[in-house]
């Protein structure tokens, strides 16, 4: 003989359930469930249901996986490889932000029902006494039933069984476990369980290191992979340095590449250097668009050092000053090339050419806050 | 289901005195303040007329979204509460009175009124065929009485259902709910850049209607459940109105609390990531000066603790507890407003730092005022409950 799990009723209309499962509160039965085949409105008061605590265990579940999350994001910009990116703060918490929330909804509802599953289900068991008995055929298709559990304190075959023939059900079934049901624990702690998970979980690293370090790099798998040529920055046991790159010969220059021949040296530059662009209306087009990138910034708009950093930066001084003003062509050239105190050279980013447009729109702009009495007729 | 013949057999039809017990008064400390502001400070009064105007704004047309929305989703819970809504609709009539003082000193608060100004500047010339004086006066009437028809409409297809019965006319208001929907969605977002963005006119944010749109709908949801739960314990509303309906307005108003957090952070994030002068300066001035505790405050006030006063389940069923919600998310409106406004204040007037006085409670007094008053004088005496609705019986039967 099994052991009982319940006894079913199953009844025709959803008033017929709510009435019966009323009743079957107020008879004070606790270990009972309701199946229907469509949810049914004012079910859980009929049942004097208390309201579910699971969104609090979601919420925690959500929030401790939020605050891990954070800690790794910390750790990596921190810790593990410390970068400025973007000029971003080294901790970019608005940039964060997203990543926590979807963190936080991911693992609150994954989780939630992956725990549930695990407590309620007894995964990985897949068996239920309800299942494959003529009851929930009943309940899945057109009927509304009603078990009351073996378990329940007030259980009592003979009573149960009259009391829900009292209260309407047309049809009162005894459900049995099957025989492997009957000892059923939860088998997620069983030996035989978790070490076949370590074993899955062990294989299948295992293959993917295999197949990621090893398998690519054997012939005729590596498709070239492998070739027997130095790469750049590669170890090379052949030069003396142990760096495969060889560094050019000291004067090299590069093709359409023009050396800049005064870098240490302003005064030669003062005094060498001759702007080889003449002041027309292209050239001022094309230094008044790169001054705006590149030096208005800190010197302004009009060169007045009326910088936009907001402090954050020293302000850059003033062109109009005499100083500057009495400078030679060659002089300005060089400092935009090379910098000066905190001000960096732009060599790089801005072309020979551009630089010299500049050169043309700052005398451009000195001229025109400082006219002459002939510029006005 | 015919239930359109279900007779109602008991509504109460005057409405709470305090209504009016408070509404006038306020009405009047309200108006006295914002004259001897006038008076006084016109500028800060103006900026503050403002404020109050979004918040108006907000309460009256956020309604009659609410009434369109429901028809245009033939939503049945909140039939009970669609005259209410009609009702507070009618506030919506008043902007024009709040805002007659702001545009007699535009020229004080919007840089891009100055014809000078924009000549001299590359941005303003470029934007100028929209925002300009004789558009800007276009767009405001156009909304306002465009919006008027619509609420006339749906108010006086509702009330003529009442007595006719008649079905057709909830069809004819959801057709007429549908280009309602689309007019509007344009409405709403010009008014929050002609009136808000572009108080500071070089700035510009894609979202920035959306951004007023989100706290509008909740301040009109919040506005709604004061009056329904006031309505309901004076009896107004019928017996069948319970927690399962209050249950959804919370749940509304937490889901537009949600979607305003959703939208002022992607507004944020978004600039604060490009980093471009051009859109962080509108952030800057409300990071000094002690508008950071009010930007940081802004974060609590209206975002994380409404979203845990309205969280818990029990929360949404429990009148005084969604009472306590709803008022601290018109509150929040209003600071958010507030915080929108009043930086370009400081820009304005060479002052540093938030201000707050008699005349900021002054104009919070006289928005209540017109709140009160206004509803009191749209809905006295009239029923309270679309009683020809066919949708009705169903409603009242609505369960969770």
């Amino acid at each position: 003989m099994s052991k009982l799990y319940s006894v079913s009723a199953l009844f025709k209309t959803p008033d017929e359930i709510m009435k019966a499962a009323a009743k079957v509160a107020d008879a004070g039965y606790e270990k009972y469930d309701v199946n229907t085949p469509y949810p049914v409105h004012g079910m859980d008061g009929a049942m004097q249901l208390k309201s579910s605590k699971m969104g609090y265990y979601t919420i925690a579940i959500g929030l401790t996986f939020m605050s891990l999350m954070l800690y790794f994001m910390y750790w990596i910009y921190n810790v593990d490889y410390p970068q400025i990116i973007g000029g971003k703060p080294q901790f970019p918490l608005p940039a964060l932000v997203p990543i926590m929330f979807e963190i936080t909804i991911l693992t609150g509802a994954v989780l939630t029902v992956a725990i549930m599953i695990i407590f309620y289900f007894k995964f990985p068991n897949n068996s239920h006494p309800l299942h494959d008995s003529s009851y929930m055929k009943a309940v899945s298709s057109d009927k509304f039933g009603l078990v009351i559990e073996a378990v329940d304190s007030k259980f009592d075959l003979e009573s149960v069984k009259s009391f829900l023939s009292s209260i309407g059900a047309y049809k009162i079934d005894e459900i049995y476990f099957d025989e492997e049901e009957v000892n059923n624990k939860n088998r997620i702690l069983e030996p035989k369980f978790v070490v076949g998970m370590f074993l899955i979980a062990g294989f299948t690293s295992m293959s993917v290191y295999l197949h990621m370090n090893k398998a690519l790099y054997l012939p005729p798998f590596d498709w070239m992979l492998v070739q027997h040529k130095v790469t750049a920055q590669d170890h090379s046991d052949f030069f003396k340095n142990g760096i495969s790159s060889r560094e050019p010969v000291k004067g090299t220059v590069a093709q359409g590449f023009m050396p800049y021949l005064y870098s240490e040296d302003p005064d030669g530059a003062s005094q060498n250097l001759v702007n080889p662009y003449p002041a027309d209306e292209e050239n001022i087009t094309l230094g008044k668009r790169k001054y705006l990138t590149y030096c208005s910034p800190c010197h302004g708009d009009l060169a007045k050092g009326d910088s936009r950093l907001r402090g954050q930066f020293p302000n850059g001084p003033t062109l109009h000053s005499d100083k500057i003003k009495s400078w030679t062509d060659g002089r300005i050239y060089h400092v935009i090339s090379e910098g000066q105190n905190v001000m960096p050279g732009y060599k790089k980013t801005v072309t020979k050419k551009e630089r010299w447009a500049i050169v043309n729109y700052v005398r451009t702009l000195q001229r025109a806050l400082d006219a002459k009495e002939e510029d006005m007729q | 289901m015919s239930n359109h013949d279900t007779q109602i057999n008991y509504v109460r039809k005057d409405l709470p005195k305090g209504f009016l017990y408070y509404g006038l008064p306020l009405l009047v400390i309200g108006l006295v303040a914002a004259f001897i502001a006038y008076d006084v400070d016109p500028i800060r009064a103006s900026f503050n007329n403002l404020i109050s105007l979004l918040l108006i704004i907000s309460v009256g047309l956020g309604a009659i979204f609410l009434v369109a929305l429901e028809h245009i989703v033939g939503a049945v819970w909140s039939v009970p509460f669609r005259r209410i809504a009609e009702h507070q609709g009618y506030i919506f009539l008043v902007t024009p009175l709040l805002a007659l003082p702001v545009l007699f000193h535009m020229h004080d608060m919007y840089h891009w009124t100055h014809a000078e100004a924009v000549l001299n500047d590359p941005i303003l010339y470029q934007k100028a065929p929209y925002l300009n004086e004789s558009f800007f006066f276009a767009r405001s009437i156009g909304i306002f009485v465009i919006m008027s028809i619509f609420l006339f409409m749906f108010a006086r297809n509702s009330r003529k259902q009442d007595e006719t019965k008649n079905q057709k006319l909830s069809k004819f208001n959801a057709v007429l709910s549908a280009p309602f929907m689309i007019i509007f969605a344009i409405s709403i977002t010009m008014i929050a850049i002609d009136y808000a963005m572009s108080l500071e006119p070089h700035w510009f944010s894609t979202i920035f209607g959306v951004y007023y749109f989100a706290g509008t709908f909740a301040t009109a949801m919040a506005i709604l459940t004061l009056i329904t739960l006031k309505l309901k314990s004076n009896g107004n509303l019928l017996e069948e109105i319970n927690s399962n309906h209050y249950y959804s307005m919370g749940g509304l108003m937490f889901a537009f609390t949600a979607f305003w957090m959703y939208m002022a952070f992607s507004q944020y994030m978004l600039i604060w990531y490009a980093n471009i002068p051009e859109e962080t300066f509108w952030f800057l001035p409300r990071m000094e000066n002690g508008w950071e505790y009010l930007s940081i405050g802004l974060v609590f006030i209206k975002f994380i603790i409404p979203f845990g006063l309205l969280l818990n389940r029990s929360s949404k069923l429990n009148p005084s507890r969604l009472k306590l919600a709803a008022f601290w998310i018109i509150g929040a409106h209003i600071y958010d407003m507030y915080w929108l406004v009043m930086p370009t204040y400081n820009h304005v007037s060479d002052t540093h730092g938030p201000v707050f006085g008699w005349i900021e409670l002054g104009f919070v007094a006289l928005s209540a005022g017109i709140i009160l008053t206004v509803y009191y004088l749209a809905a006295n005496k009239k029923n309270h409950i679309p009683i020809g609705d066919p949708k009705l019986k169903r409603a009242l039967d609505f369960h969770i």
